[in-house]
């Protein structure tokens, strides 16, 4: 794993990880990922163009506040993973330790702010395929049809990103993540703004819509 | 960058980029509320497209990537306007 590479000017690169093949990896997954969820934001905006009205009448129904709520934790979590790894650099381990526990808490709200969200969604009768969606008009259904799929799966990322952290974490704290050898929580940070990328399209898209 | 040795952020810059997105994300609220006709769609995403690129270049380092990172990254995003305008495209003037 330590191999030492010597280039021909002597000048020699040690540690044996390619930082920036392994960022050009991470990278090349979450160009995957933006198109993935960009087909799902094709889809939205064709069923935009047709049922306009309906998507900002049930736009309406969503609840603004703990979308709002959601949009800031992503983004102060965010903003703890990308300070952790500044802190894990700089060799101060606890504090890295401690912003990566507070990111991982602000995913931990999230879910369970979407949980609340969803079960009072479902108390009301609009689930996929519910019979008071199915007879509904197909604006309403295609709506919140969409609206299952992208923040279903925009949530399994968040599931996803918080393991990431974790993972992260136990590694930081047994010091197998040090200041030289960060990739793995560079990488998981990488995902976790991308889920937060995802995020700040679907909260005005979803919860904003006029 | 040729030595492969990533951009060190300092905590101000990040805590001064978290300061922007939330005051975006205030002002998008904000103007949900207001009828702006058909200016809503268009200014919403254009703050989202600004609250997007900020964390790209400074949370997600892509300001101090290398050349094979940010073309990369350029191709993608030109694919998916490729991708999003075509199909749009062809729905609007059916």
């Amino acid at each position: 794993m330590f191999r030492t590479i010597r280039h021909r000017d002597g000048s020699a690169m040690t540690g044996g990880c390619d930082q920036i093949g392994g960022r050009i990896g991470m990278w090349l997954f979450l160009y995957t990922e933006i198109i993935l969820f960009g087909g799902l934001f094709v889809l939205y905006a064709a069923y935009f163009h047709e049922y306009p009205r309906a998507f900002a009448e049930y736009g309406k129904e969503l609840d603004r506040v703990i979308g709002a709520v959601n949009t800031v934790l992503l983004l102060v979590s965010s903003f703890t993973v990308a300070a952790s790894l500044t802190a894990l650099r700089q060799g101060m381990r606890r504090l890295c330790l401690g912003l990566l526990a507070v990111s991982f808490c602000c995913g931990t709200i999230f879910l369970v702010n979407k949980y609340f969200e969803w079960g009072h969604k479902f108390a009301m009768g609009l689930y996929p395929s519910s019979p008071a969606l199915a007879g509904a008009p197909p604006g309403k259904n295609i709506f919140f049809g969409l609206y299952y799929v992208i923040t279903g799966l925009h949530g399994l990322h968040v599931l996803i990103g918080m393991t990431l952290l974790a993972i992260s974490f136990v590694l930081v704290q047994r010091r197998r993540a040090t200041a030289d050898r960060y990739a793995i929580l560079e990488n998981s940070g990488l995902y976790w703004h991308l889920v937060d990328l995802i995020w700040i399209f679907v909260f005005p898209l979803f919860y904003l819509i006029l | 960058m040729d030595s492969g040795e990533q951009h060190l952020s300092s905590y101000a810059t990040l805590a001064l980029v978290l300061v922007a997105l939330l005051v975006l994300t205030g002002i998008t609220v904000a103007v949900s509320y207001v009828d702006l006709g058909r200016f809503n769609v268009p200014l919403t995403l254009a703050i989202a497209s600004t609250k997007v690129s900020l964390v790209l270049l400074y949370f997600m380092h892509l300001r101090y990537e290398g050349r094979a990172i940010r073309v990369s990254f350029i191709g993608t995003i030109c694919f998916l306007a490729i991708m999003i305008g075509f199909t749009f495209w062809d729905v609007a003037f059916r």
